[in-house]
C-alpha cells in the first residue's frame, strides 16, 4: 500500500491521463494483493495467533489516505478500496460470530440539540471498541485493526490506564444552552490515570506529555510540574478498576491552548473512516471554526466486553461538540440544515462502523409547534440524559431509505414561533478576579443552585498557578450571607517555581441559592526571564472544577403520572434521582507587576550609573573619616627614625 | 562625587553657591517658565506615530452601514425616556436581547455629603444596562467597553442610539476576540462609578449597588461616547481622567488616526490644529492647547465618563460629537465606521496597550511633549527651593564666620529647641484637618444659623477656616522657648523648603500639571519669605500667592482659554463652584486634589506664613 501511494505521489506532478490509468490499474493490483493478504492474515488470527507481524495497518486505504493527497490518488485507493475491505469484513464477521464477538467495532453518531437561543449544538461522538487486554497479559501487541496504532502504542509504552484529553475553543454558556453532553474547559485539559505498577509516575507523565503534544500537534509539552496537580477527590476513574490511589492520576490545563485545524486534522486522522466517509465528512475546518464553541476530545478508558465481565477492552471516544451561532452563521434566520452547517450532506454511514445514527432532539417539540423537522423520521428514541428525558428522533445512516430518493440526507430545521427562555440549569458557576491595582486581588468563585427545594454537595477544585499566592487564611465560604463551612478541605500549597496550589472541597449547597468562595492573593514579581513574551497580556488561571451529582429534573417532577404508570413513579428511581455534572468556570486573565521591557538599555545604563555614581560615592561619603594627611617622610628620615628607635631614642 | 569628598574643594563650591544663589535662583525660575511656555512650540514637540504594532500596519475595512437606522433607534430611545422620566430600562433591556446581547442590570444608590447645585442632585438612585457581545470561540477572559451616558435631559439619545446599532452590527460579525460591553449608564460619573465597582467587586466610596450578574473577563480598553445631534462638525477627544491620569498615547493616536482616514474633523480640547506653527498666531493657539489641557489635568477630575476606567489600569477616551456652525457636516455612519474601525482595531489588540506614553501633555491632536521634555520645567523650579535650603543649611552650619576651616568644627551657639519648630508644623497640619473634614461635617450647624442652603454653607465654611488659619497665633515659639531667634526662623524655613520641595516632586511625579501649577506661585513665596521683609507688602504678596488664590487664577485663565470670559462675580461664583466641585469628587469618585491641598499644600504654605510674621 505504502508502495502504492508513493507512487501517486511521485505521478502527481505529471499530468498524463495515460500515466494515470496506469496508477489506477496498479493500484487495482495492488489491492487485490492486500486482499489475499488480509483473509490470509485474517484466517491466521482466527487460529488464534495474536502476534502476527505485520507492516502496516489494513485499515490503512481508508484511515491514511492524506487530505493533502491528490484526487486521482485518494479517488483510487480510497473509494474503490473502501468498500470492497467492508464488504469482505461483514461475511467474515459474521462467520466469525456467534459464539465469539467481534474483535473490534466501532460506532458513530451526531446529536442536533435545537437550543431556545436559536443556535444549534452539534455533538458527534466516535466509539472505537478494541478488544484486547494487553495490560493484564503483560503481552506486546503489535496488532491495530481499527484502534489508532499511535494511541494504542502510547497506552501500552506509559501503562495509562485511563486517558482523557479536551481542546476547547470558547466557553461553553451554561446559562444560554443548558449542559453539555460532555463538558470540557477552555484551552487543552488532560487527565490520565496510570496504572498501579507504575513506579515512575512523574516520569511517566512527563513524556507521555510530549508524546501527545506531538500527536495532537499542540503545546502540551507545557505541561510541567508547575501545573500539574494531583485531585484527591474531583476526578475518578471512568472505567473499570477500582484504583481510586490519587498518587496515580495526574491533571494538567493549560487555558491559553488556542485551538484550530492543525488539531482538527490529527484528531481526524484517528478516526476509523478518517474524514472519508460516514458523519465525519461533516468535519470541515471552514465551518466548524466559525461558530461559537468548538470542543474535541479523546477519552480513552478500559471497559467490559460484556455484561458479565469476564474480559476487557479498551474503549477510545472521540466527541466534538459545535455550537453555531444564529446570528454570524445563521444569518439571522432560525432555520438550520446540515448543509447550512457544516456545507456538506450525509451519503452514506462509515462502512466500517457497525452503527451510524443521527440524532436530533425533539423533546420540546411532541407536536411540530415550534420548529419543523425535515425529512421526517418515524423513528423516536427516548432517553433520560442529564437528568432530564429527552425524546430524539433517529435517523438511521446504515439504512439506505434513511437517504431518500436524492441519496443524500440534509436535516432541516425550520423555527416556527419565537423561542422562549431555557430551563435554568440548576447548577452552574461562574468567577472572577476582584479588586485593582497590582498588588493583590481577589477570586471570586461563585456556585449557583437553582433547585427549589434539595440542598446538594459539589467539589470544587481550584489550581492556581505559584505566581498568584493565595492567602489561604482568608478563604471564606459563604452562602445566603451565612459562612457555609466546607465539610471537606483539601490543599496542597504551591512551591515557587515547582507546583500550584491545589484547594479542593466539599461544599454542600442549600436550595435556591448562590454559594460565593473568596480567597485573596497577592501577585508575585517574577524573574525576568520567566515573563512571557507578551506579559502585558497577563497570565492565565485555570477554570475552576465544580463536580456534583445534581438531582434530576425527572425527579424535581413528582407530580407528572401522564406518562408514566402510577405503581412505577412512588420511589424515585436511583439512575434517574441525579445524575453527575462537570462545570467549569471562566478561565482568569491576571496582569502581574510587569517591568517595561521595552528599554531593557535605557534601564541597565540608568541603573548601573545610579549604583556606580551615586551609591559609590555617597557609600564614601558616609563610611570614610577624612583627615588632613601629614606630608609623607623623607628616606633619610625614616631611616634615622630605624636606627633611632633601635637604639631606643625618642624618634624624629 | 569627588569634588564632594575634598573639604577644600566641597567648600569653594558651597561659597559658590551661596554667594549666586539669588541670581541662579532667578534664572532658573525664568528658565523653567521659558521652558514651560517653550513645550508648545512645534519644533521642540514630538510628532505622534502608532507604536502598538497590534493596530499598526493592518487597517482594519470599516462598513459599518445602518447610521440612520441607529438615530431612528436613539429617537425611540428618547421618547420612551421621556416616558419612563428617566432611564428605559425595560425598553433597553429587550432592544439590547433583540440585538442578540445577553443584558443585565444594576441598581444602585448613593446619597452625596451635601447636594451639588450644578446637576441639582442629592440622593441618587439609577439603573445601569449592559449588554454584553460574548465573542465567538473566547473563553471570556478580555473585554472592551462602549458606553454612552442616558443623561436626564434632551441629550445624548444619538449616542445611545449609535451604541445600540454599533451593537446590532458587531453581533452578526465573526471577528471578535474580546468580549464587547454595551453600557448604558445614568447619571453620568456615578452610574459608571457603581459599574466600575461593582465589576471589580470593589468599594471604595460608600456607594450602595447591587453586585453585577454578568461579567467578561479583564476589561482591556474602553470608549465613552456622547454624541447629541444627528450630524455633527466635528469629534473632540477628552483624555484627562481622575487624579489627571492619563490613558495610553496610543489611544489619542488611534483615534486621530481614523479620523484622518475617514475624513472626519476631530480636535483636542475643543481646538482644531493649525498647521501654522511659524506664526505667533499658531504658536499662541498651541500654548492655548497645552495650557488647556495643564488646567484640566490640574483639577484632577474626571473630564468624561472615561475618566474612572484609569483607576482600573483599563485605557479609556471619550469620544464627543460637536455640532457647531461650520459647513462640513459628518453623519452618523461615519461615526459608527469610526467607532467601528477603533474596536476592531483594539479587538486586534494582543496586550494590553503599553507600548506608548502614559504621561505626556498634547498641544495638538498630532503632537506630544512626552515625560522627559515636560518634567525639566519643572526640575528647574524644584530647584530653586533646594538651592535656598542649600543656602540656610550653610548659614546654619557657619553663623560666624570667624573660622577659617569651619567645617563640623564649631557648634552653633544656640540651636532652637525641636519644640519651637514643631509647634508650628504641628498647628498648621491641624488646622489643615480641620479644613479637610469641618466643612462638610459641619453643614448642618452653618446651614441652621445663617441663611445659606448646604452646599454654599459647606464652600463658605472652607473658606473661612482657610482664611482663619491665616490668624493662627503663629508665635508659640515664644511662649516655648522665649524670643524667637535667628536660628528659629532658619530652621523652620528649611524644613519649610525641604517639605515643599518634596512635596511639589511627588505631585508632579503623578499629576505634572498640579505639581507645576502649585510650583509656580509656592516658590517665589517660599525662596522670598523672611521675617525682616516689609509686613504689609509681602503679606498681601503671600495671600495673593496661596494656593486657594492660584484655584481662582485658574479658574478665569481657563475661562480666558475657552474662549468664554467671565467677569468677576461670575468668576467668583464658578469658584465657589469649584471648590465644591472638588470637595464632591473627592467623596464621590476619591480625587485627591482636595485632600493634597488641605492636608499637606495649605499647612506648607502655612509654615512661610508663620516665617513672615516670626518674632
Amino acid at each position: 500500500m505504502g508502495l502504492g501511494q508513493t507512487l501517486c505521489a511521485c505521478l502527481k506532478g505529471l499530468n498524463v491521463i495515460a500515466l494515470r490509468k496506469a496508477c489506477a490499474v496498479l493500484m487495482v493490483v495492488l489491492v487485490q494483493i492486500l486482499r489475499s493478504h488480509w483473509s490470509l492474515r485474517r484466517l491466521s488470527l482466527g487460529g488464534g495467533a495474536e502476534d502476527v507481524e505485520k507492516p502496516n495497518d489494513v485499515t490503512g486505504p481508508v484511515s491514511s489516505s492524506e487530505p493533502g493527497q491528490s484526487e486521482s490518488a485518494a479517488v483510487s485507493s480510497g473509494g474503490p478500496v473502501a468498500a470492497p475491505v467492508s464488504e469482505a469484513d461483514e461475511p467474515a464477521e459474521a462467520a466469525a460470530g456467534g459464539a465469539v464477538s467481534p474483535p473490534d467495532q466501532c460506532d458513530e453518531e451526531l446529536v442536533l440539540r435545537p437550543l431556545r437561543s436559536g443556535d444549534i449544538y452539534a455533538s458527534f461522538q466516535f466509539r472505537t471498541q478494541w478488544d484486547t487486554d494487553f495490560l493484564h497479559h503483560g503481552k506486546k501487541v503489535s496488532h491495530y485493526r481499527l484502534f489508532p496504532k499511535s494511541l494504542g502504542q502510547v497506552l501500552s509504552k506509559f501503562s495509562v490506564r485511563e486517558l482523557h484529553i479536551s481542546f476547547t475553543q470558547g466557553y461553553w454558556r451554561t446559562m444560554q444552552w443548558g449542559q453539555p453532553f460532555i463538558p470540557s474547559p477552555p484551552g487543552a485539559e488532560l487527565w490520565v490515570w496510570f496504572h498501579n505498577t507504575v513506579e515512575d509516575v512523574d516520569g511517566n507523565w512527563k513524556e507521555l506529555v510530549n508524546v501527545l503534544s506531538g500527536i495532537f500537534c499542540a503545546s502540551l509539552n507545557f505541561i510541567d510540574s508547575t501545573n500539574t496537580v494531583q485531585p484527591s477527590a474531583s476526578f475518578k476513574p471512568l472505567g473499570l478498576g477500582n484504583v481510586t490511589d490519587h498518587r496515580f492520576l495526574r491533571y494538567a490545563t493549560l487555558p491559553r491552548e488556542i485551538v484550530c485545524t492543525e488539531n482538527l486534522t490529527p484528531w481526524k486522522k484517528l478516526l476509523p473512516c478518517g474524514s472519508k466517509a460516514g458523519l465525519a465528512v461533516l468535519l470541515k475546518s471552514e465551518k466548524l471554526f466559525h461558530s461559537s464553541f468548538h470542543s474535541q476530545a479523546v477519552h480513552i478508558r478500559p471497559v467490559c466486553k460484556d455484561w458479565q465481565c469476564t474480559s476487557t477492552a479498551w474503549e477510545l471516544r472521540q466527541t466534538l461538540n459545535v455550537v453555531f451561532d444564529i446570528y454570524t452563521s445563521g444569518q439571522g434566520k432560525k432555520e438550520w440544515s446540515l448543509f447550512k452547517m457544516f456545507s456538506r450532506t450525509l451519503t452514506e454511514a462509515c462502512p466500517l462502523a457497525s452503527s451510524s445514527k443521527v440524532y436530533v432532539d425533539v423533546t420540546d417539540n411532541p407536536e411540530g409547534e415550534l420548529f419543523d423537522l425535515s425529512p421526517v423520521t418515524p423513528l423516536l428514541s427516548t432517553a433520560v440524559v442529564l437528568g432530564d428525558r429527552r425524546t430524539y428522533s433517529v435517523y438511521d445512516l446504515t439504512k439506505k431509505e434513511t437517504f431518500g430518493q436524492l441519496r443524500s440526507l440534509n436535516l432541516v430545521l425550520r423555527w416556527k414561533g419565537e423561542s422562549g427562555d431555557m430551563l435554568r440549569p440548576l447548577l452552574h458557576a461562574e468567577r472572577y478576579v476582584a479588586g485593582f491595582g497590582l498588588q493583590t486581588g481577589e477570586i471570586h468563585t461563585l456556585i449557583y443552585n437553582n433547585h427549589p427545594y434539595r440542598a446538594f454537595p459539589v467539589l470544587l477544585l481550584d489550581s492556581v498557578p505559584w505566581y498568584l499566592r493565595l492567602y489561604i487564611h482568608t478563604l471564606t465560604v459563604t452562602s445566603k450571607t451565612r459562612e457555609n463551612k466546607p465539610s471537606y478541605i483539601h490543599y496542597q500549597p504551591s512551591k515557587d517555581r515547582l507546583r500550584p496550589h491545589l484547594l479542593e472541597m466539599l461544599v454542600q449547597l442549600p436550595p435556591h441559592s448562590v454559594t460565593e468562595v473568596t480567597v485573596q492573593f497577592e501577585r508575585a514579581l517574577l524573574k525576568w526571564t520567566e515573563y512571557t513574551p507578551d506579559p502585558n497580556h497577563g497570565f492565565y488561571v485555570g477554570s475552576s472544577v465544580i463536580s456534583a451529582l445534581v438531582p434530576s429534573v425527572v425527579a424535581m417532577d413528582t407530580n407528572s403520572t401522564q406518562e408514566r404508570p402510577l405503581f412505577s413513579s412512588f420511589f424515585p428511581t436511583k439512575e434517574e434521582s441525579s445524575y453527575f455534572v462537570r462545570v467549569y468556570t471562566e478561565p482568569l486573565l491576571v496582569n502581574l507587576p510587569t517591568p517595561d521591557f521595552s528599554m531593557p538599555y535605557n534601564v541597565i545604563c540608568l541603573t548601573c550609573t545610579v549604583v556606580a555614581v551615586g551609591y559609590g560615592s555617597f557609600y564614601n561619603l558616609l563610611t570614610r573619616t577624612f583627615q588632613v594627611e601629614e606630608p609623607s617622610q623623607s628616606l633619610a628620615k625614616r631611616l634615622a627614625n630605624v636606627i633611632r628607635r633601635i637604639r631606643g631614642v625618642p624618634l624624629l | 562625587m569627588g569634588l564632594l569628598s575634598d573639604p577644600n574643594r566641597r567648600k569653594a563650591l558651597t561659597t559658590l553657591l551661596t554667594r549666586l544663589n539669588t541670581p541662579i535662583c532667578v534664572v532658573c525660575y525664568l528658565a523653567g517658565i521659558a521652558w514651560f511656555m517653550g513645550l508648545a512650540f512645534e519644533p521642540f514637540t514630538l510628532r505622534t506615530y502608532m507604536s502598538e504594532n497590534a493596530m499598526g500596519s493592518t487597517m482594519v475595512e470599516e462598513r459599518f452601514p445602518a447610521g440612520e437606522r441607529a438615530l431612528a433607534t436613539g429617537r425611540e430611545f428618547a421618547g420612551h425616556k421621556r416616558k419612563a422620566g428617566g432611564m428605559p430600562v425595560d425598553w433597553l433591556v429587550k432592544t439590547m436581547q433583540d440585538r442578540g446581547l445577553e443584558v443585565f442590570t444594576q441598581s444602585f444608590s448613593r446619597t452625596l455629603p451635601f447636594p451639588d447645585e450644578n446637576k441639582e442632585r442629592y440622593m441618587v438612585r439609577g439603573i445601569n444596562v449592559y449588554g454584553i457581545l460574548r465573542a465567538p470561540r473566547a473563553p471570556r477572559t478580555e473585554a472592551l467597553v462602549l458606553s454612552a451616558p442616558c443623561s436626564p435631559d434632551n441629550s445624548n439619545n444619538q449616542a445611545v442610539g449609535l451604541l445600540l446599532g454599533l451593537a446590532q452590527y458587531f453581533r452578526n460579525q465573526i471577528y471578535w476576540a474580546k468580549d464587547i460591553i454595551f453600557l448604558v449608564n445614568e447619571h453620568d460619573l456615578i452610574g459608571m462609578q457603581a459599574w466600575l465597582e461593582g465589576y471589580h467587586h470593589t468599594n471604595i466610596s460608600g456607594m450602595d449597588y447591587t453586585p453585577l450578574q454578568g461579567r467578561a473577563g479583564s476589561i482591556q480598553a474602553a470608549l465613552s461616547l456622547e454624541l447629541s445631534s444627528d450630524v455633527i462638525t466635528s469629534l473632540d477627544l477628552i483624555l484627562e481622567g481622575l487624579n489627571g491620569q492619563l490613558p495610553n498615547l496610543d489611544l489619542a493616536n488611534l483615534f486621530h488616526a481614523f479620523c484622518q482616514k475617514i475624513g472626519v474633523m476631530c480636535t483636542i480640547q475643543g481646538k482644531l490644529q493649525r498647521s501654522d506653527w511659524d506664526t505667533a498666531e499658531g504658536y499662541t493657539h498651541a500654548v492655548q492647547t497645552m495650557m488647556l489641557m495643564v488646567l484640566k489635568q490640574a483639577s484632577g477630575r474626571p473630564w468624561g465618563d472615561h475618566g474612572l476606567f484609569l483607576r482600573y489600569h483599563i485605557e479609556a477616551a471619550t469620544v464627543r460629537g460637536v455640532n457647531s456652525f461650520r459647513q462640513y457636516k459628518t453623519d452618523t455612519t461615519t461615526v459608527g465606521r469610526l467607532l467601528e474601525g477603533m474596536f476592531r482595531k483594539l479587538n486586534n489588540l494582543l496586550e494590553r496597550l503599553h507600548q506608548s506614553y502614559f504621561f505626556y501633555l498634547m498641544p495638538s491632536l498630532s503632537r506630544f511633549v512626552s515625560i522627559g521634555y515636560y518634567m525639566p520645567a519643572f526640575g528647574l523650579l524644584a530647584t530653586i527651593l533646594l538651592l535656598r535650603a542649600l543656602d540656610l543649611w550653610v548659614q546654619l552650619g557657619t553663623p560666624t564666620e570667624v573660622t577659617e576651616d569651619g567645617v563640623g568644627e564649631v557648634e552653633p551657639p544656640s540651636s532652637p529647641g525641636v519644640l519651637s519648630v514643631l509647634t508650628p508644623v504641628v498647628i498648621s497640619h491641624l488646622t489643615g484637618v480641620a479644613l479637610y473634614t469641618l466643612p462638610v461635617l459641619s453643614q448642618e450647624t452653618a446651614v441652621e444659623h445663617f441663611p445659606v442652603s448646604e452646599t454654599e454653607a459647606v464652600v463658605l465654611t472652607a473658606i473661612a477656616i482657610y482664611t482663619a488659619g491665616l490668624a493662627l497665633p503663629h508665635n508659640t515659639h515664644r511662649f516655648i522657648s522665649g524670643e524667637g531667634t535667628e536660628q528659629g526662623w532658619r530652621v523652620l524655613k528649611l524644613v519649610a523648603l525641604l517639605y515643599l520641595a518634596v512635596l511639589l516632586g511627588c505631585t508632579a511625579l503623578i499629576n505634572f500639571s498640579l505639581g507645576f501649577i502649585l510650583a509656580i506661585t509656592l516658590v517665589p513665596v517660599a525662596a522670598c519669605v523672611t521675617p525682616h521683609l516689609p509686613k504689609a507688602v509681602s503679606a498681601l504678596a503671600m495671600v495673593l500667592l496661596s494656593p486657594g488664590c492660584t484655584i481662582l487664577y485658574c479658574v478665569f485663565i481657563f475661562q480666558e482659554l475657552q474662549e468664554a470670559p467671565v467677569s468677576l462675580s461670575e468668576g467668583w461664583m464658578l469658584f465657589l463652584s469649584v471648590i465644591s466641585q472638588g470637595i464632591l469628587d473627592h467623596s464621590l469618585f476619591g480625587s485627591l486634589v482636595y485632600p493634597l491641598l488641605a492636608l499637606l499644600v495649605y499647612p506648607c504654605w502655612l509654615l512661610l506664613w508663620n516665617i513672615l510674621f516670626w518674632k
